[in-house]
């Protein structure tokens, strides 16, 4: 039983980093209907800012401020990213047809993977420690003070994010957007201002995963970005796209259906578990779980 | 329009490919061109380039001493992007545009057994470092390695575990994408069972991964003595922290593949006390380890890894074998290659066999206070 | 039509001679080894992508996952040849040698390609009813299942590798079935599947409501592209005697995604261009190998931006440059409103 806990505790750590990335997949592809590929690359920029960050602020014990300032530095650096990729390569094709802007997603994120390779060096990188580690047992079941952490920041961006975009006017502009970029226009919304915020948001919580990442595993390559941001995406579907609360559920659900298929089925299925998944939605329940039915007019 | 578009193309491919062949470099006739081929780019670039360091090192030692037989080494080297095609495509390049004498290469079985064929059919002598797969050297009597092979490499393991930890229950946990690990892990679990061991479980992930603690959760329930982890020391390290976290508290033991200073720099307290099977000590007083180990460091700024040590002696035993032919043609550097006897290298003293792998004993070592520190040797 | 029989014909007397003096009469004669290798692959990429092309420039669908029919050719060819040519040419020892080779390669490559057919076939009639981008992720996905699966499957070597395939094909095998391709291409897009296949590219609804099965017109060329993928696959079995799941990652479908685009997604002529330009490239750019991918991303983030339609745009072959004009897809054609 204890290992069953433990599984669970395992399994909903992972999620939450699967949601925390989801959260931007699913608040770009609310306003825009484009898969943002480079958006798990900007969750490895993100990690990396931390790292060299935490370089930089070399001290000799591992404290809460600095953790916080890391995660600041990665947070303002990625937002300037997204904003910028929104800025030069998806602007530009917006008009164009839609294969146009998943070749130009698909190119910004092999720039980014392949600049990474180049710029940071091809191996992997580890993390300094941050904050101070902690351990708690319930039990026989061990968790650890990143894995609450990475939880619970999950949760309190999902809520953020949730009260932004329902109870705040920004809020009203962004979903006005995601209905109908035009009519919003009509309506005088300054669409490209949302747009750049939507990317900046979106980037900025995904720099917070990558350095919770960073704090937890603490493993970082140039490539990471490539399985997490596909199964975030996963997530981002599952949950319903468009979602904010889905984009918190469809990442926990993956992330304990991949550690549960790990454990008890047979690690070989580890990636191939998030693509299934995501065929089976496709095909029988395109909404995800929380999404609303979208009818294609003619 | 159909005609020129043709011709068009043509002219294109004729041109694009006839520059990009500038005529082949033979070197001129005081020099002697070696090719070298790895992964400096791609996934596996840090074991490229670690092997590179080592294979340059021996060159230009070689050189300041004076070269083969008065004529200075000139080492080609082409990156094959950790992919196997590419590695094939490097070889072409090297015997039949730079026209090197031999090859040294490469690191990954997979891309030496892509590459293999081409050198033996052309008859150019081949010195893999570290690929440790008995498929390659059978590929033809023209390959040849200085590491040892699996076999070898998992019966070392077995024995120390059975022999002197006197443990009866361990767990595996391999790397299902990596031929070496695979490779470990079978021979581990042949010979363990056959001196009365028993694997309690086994569980396995993906180069590449970074979360183990679904594999490691499930290992735990079994309670092993030890856990055998034969796969690289990037995703060693990170597996060590998350058992240790998970309250596992159980040694790890592994291969060659942990080597390199990083294992510490994450592993940290987690890799304490655990063991490893490599071609040598770091610590071990002996001056020609302590010579190349200074050396290194004062080139590099940091102590060499088993792929970097492995590279310095595959360039060595080739520039021997070439001192001792007497000439680079092929088939006499092949045939010096293969009387190669008491070679003293830095992983050991060498001497090839008959399947042209080396004959040399293993070290085991522990994880002592952030270092390596000898335990004891086994021998083949 | 009748140069491209002229073309046809040349390229069947060079795989004829090659095939008798055993892959190496070009070799020998014509061309040095290094640049031969480089214009086989180009050849077997270029059989590559147009086979993609068809799917993703003619009829729109966007796929990312020819690796994995590559893929599933090459070990599928690989492993009949390993396994059963021996007793194949032993009972066929009658004929002269060069016949009995011919006769493996044909043999195994039409396996190899059925075999591609059929994951095609089960890939494409579950994915091929989802929009754009959905699309372009599941086939990426299947890609990568197609790969972990032949990852685990011993007899094929696994992770060590499929060793001892036999060399069987060289630049003349290449050669005859690249033009064979592109005749085969060519001939589909200018019949009336052709015009099907475009009408379901410029609007997928229009061509419904005209009675076009868009279903069945977009999994017949699924299966065509990836029985082409699975065809080249063989041939690169042969060529480089040793196969590894490491050459058929996503990254190698991304490849052969920028070779089309970089051509002119709606042009034969562009893929042929696209492959030779890349591989070509690959290898003259052999001393900055760090910058080369780096390269060929920002280049194709460049090109969709100013100029989308590839170097080529639509032209191609038989069609002059004001036909071509009126072949222009218009603008936002498929954009969601």
């Amino acid at each position: 039983m204890s290992t069953f806990l433990q599984q669970l505790v395992n399994g909903l750590s992972l999620g939450s980093i699967y949601a925390l990335i989801a959260l931007g997949y699913t608040m770009v592809y609310g306003i825009l209907r484009l898969i943002n590929f480079a958006h798990g690359d900007v969750y490895m920029v993100g990690a990396y800012v931390g790292y060299y960050a935490s370089l930089y602020l070399r001290g000799d014990e591992p404290s809460f401020f600095r953790a916080a300032v890391v995660m600041l530095a990665a947070m303002i650096a990625c937002a300037i990213l997204g904003m910028l990729i929104e800025r030069l390569a998806y602007r530009p094709v917006r008009q164009a047809s839609k294969m146009t802007s998943l070749i130009t997603a698909i190119g910004v994120s092999l720039l980014l993977e392949n600049g990474g390779q180049l710029v940071f060096g091809p191996d992997p990188k580890f993390f300094p420690s941050l904050a101070p580690h902690y351990e708690l047992s319930v039990g026989d079941v061990r968790l650890t003070s990143e894995q609450l952490t990475v939880f619970a920041v999950s949760f309190l961006v999902m809520a953020f994010l949730y009260v932004l975009v329902m109870k705040t006017k920004t809020g009203v502009a962004m979903r006005a957007v995601s209905f109908n970029l035009d009519a919003a226009k009509l309506m005088g919304v300054s669409t490209n201002q949302i747009i750049a915020l939507t990317f900046a948001l979106g980037s900025a919580f995904a720099a917070v995963a990558g350095v919770l990442i960073g704090m937890a595993i603490p493993k970082i390559d140039p490539l990471m970005g490539v399985m997490y941001g596909l199964k975030a995406f996963v997530a981002a579907v599952l949950g319903g796209i468009g979602n904010i609360p889905g984009a918190l559920i469809g990442g926990l659900l993956i992330g304990l259906a991949e550690t549960f298929v790990v454990a008890y089925i047979s690690p070989t299925f580890r990636d191939a578990i998030a693509f299934a998944t995501l065929i089976a939605l496709l095909l029988f329940r395109p909404q995800g779980m929380l999404g609303a039915v979208v009818k294609e007019k003619v | 329009m159909k005609r020129h578009a043709w011709s068009l193309a043509c002219a294109l491919i004729a041109v694009s490919t006839l520059s990009s062949c500038n005529g082949g470099g033979s070197g001129n006739g005081d020099e002697i061109v070696v090719g070298e081929f790895g992964s400096l780019t791609g996934t596996t670039a840090t074991f490229g380039q670690s092997t590179h360091n080592g294979v340059m090192l021996a060159t230009e030692q070689l050189n300041a001493a004076g070269g083969i037989n008065g004529k200075k080494v000139r080492i080609i080297v082409e990156d094959d992007q950790s992919k196997p095609e590419e590695a094939a495509t490097a070889v072409t390049k090297l015997i039949n545009q730079d026209r090197v004498v031999a090859l040294i290469g490469e690191v990954a079985s997979s891309r030496s057994l892509a590459a293999a064929p081409i050198a033996q059919s052309n008859k150019v002598p081949m010195v893999s470092p570290s690929s440790t797969n008995p498929q390659v050297t059978a590929v033809g009597d023209y390959i040849f390695r200085v590491c040892f092979i699996d076999p070898f490499q998992g019966l070392v393991m077995a024995k120390f575990a059975t022999n002197t930890l006197k443990m009866k229950k361990v767990a595996i946990l391999y790397d299902v994408r990596n031929d070496y690990s695979i490779g470990l892990r079978n021979v581990f679990g042949e010979k363990f069972k056959e001196m009365g061991g028993q694997i309690v479980a086994e569980q396995s992930y993906s180069e590449g991964d970074s979360d183990f603690r679904a594999q490691l959760t499930a290992l735990k329930a079994t309670q092993p003595e030890a856990i055998f982890v034969p796969g690289y020391y990037t995703e060693v390290s990170t597996i060590a922290r998350q058992a240790k976290d998970l309250g596992i508290n159980a040694p790890l033991l592994g291969g060659d593949g942990w080597d390199s200073p990083k294992l510490f720099e994450i592993g940290g307290k987690a890799i304490e006390g655990s063991y490893m099977s490599n071609h040598n000590s770091m610590d071990d007083p002996n001056p020609v380890i302590q010579k190349f180990v200074t050396d290194y460091k004062a080139k590099h700024k940091i102590i060499p890894d088993a792929l970097a040590t492995l590279g310095y002696d595959a360039a060595n035993v080739l520039f021997d074998a070439m001192k001792r032919a007497g000439s680079t043609e092929g088939p006499k550097v092949r045939d010096a290659l293969a009387a190669t006897k008491d070679f003293v290298g830095v992983t050991g003293t060498i001497t090839i066999d008959k399947d042209r792998n080396p004959i040399k004993p293993a070290v085991v070592l522990q994880v002592k206070d952030g270092k390596f520190a000898y335990v004891e040797t086994i021998a083949p | 039509m009748r140069r491209l029989g002229v073309v046809a014909a040349i390229g069947a007397a060079c795989w004829l001679a090659s095939a008798l003096a055993n892959g190496d009469l070009i070799a020998a004669v014509a061309v040095p080894r290094y640049p031969l290798r480089i214009i086989t692959l180009a050849g077997i990429n270029i059989i590559l992508a147009v086979s993609l092309n068809l799917i993703n420039g003619f009829t729109g669908q966007f796929s990312i996952g020819h690796a994995g029919f590559m893929a599933i050719g090459a070990y599928g060819a690989a492993w009949l040849a390993v396994g059963f040519g021996p007793a194949f040419s032993q009972t066929l020892g009658f004929l002269p040698h060069a016949a009995v080779d011919a006769l493996l390669v044909l043999a195994c490559l039409a396996f190899g390609g059925l075999l591609a057919a059929i994951g095609g076939l089960a890939v494409g009639i579950p994915s091929l009813r989802l929009r754009g981008d959905y699309l372009a992720i599941v086939t990426l996905g299947f890609g990568e299942i197609i790969r972990v699966f032949i990852l685990n499957i011993d007899a094929v070597g696994g992770a060590r590798g499929y060793v001892g395939i036999p060399n069987l094909a060289g630049f003349g095998w290449v050669y005859f079935v690249a033009v064979l391709t592109v005749l085969l291409v060519r001939n589909i897009v200018h019949s009336s599947f052709g015009r099907t296949l475009l009408a379901v590219r410029e609007d997928e609804i229009a061509a419904e409501a005209m009675g076009v099965n868009t279903t069945r017109a977009k999994v017949i060329s699924f299966v065509i592209s990836s029985t082409l993928a699975g065809v080249a696959g063989g041939l690169f079995a042969f060529y480089s005697m040793f196969l590894h799941t490491n050459s058929f990652t996503f990254i190698k479908s991304i490849e052969f995604i920028i070779m089309i685009v970089i051509g002119g997604l709606g042009s034969i002529l562009g893929s042929i261009v696209g492959a030779t330009l890349y591989i070509v490239l690959t290898e003259v750019l052999r001393v900055a190998a760090e910058f080369r991918m780096v390269a060929f991303s920002l280049l194709l983030v460049l090109i969709m931006i100013f100029r989308p339609q590839g170097l080529l745009g639509t032209l191609d072959f038989g069609r002059r440059r004001r036909d071509a004009r009126k072949m222009v897809p218009a603008a936002g054609a498929g954009a969601e409103k």
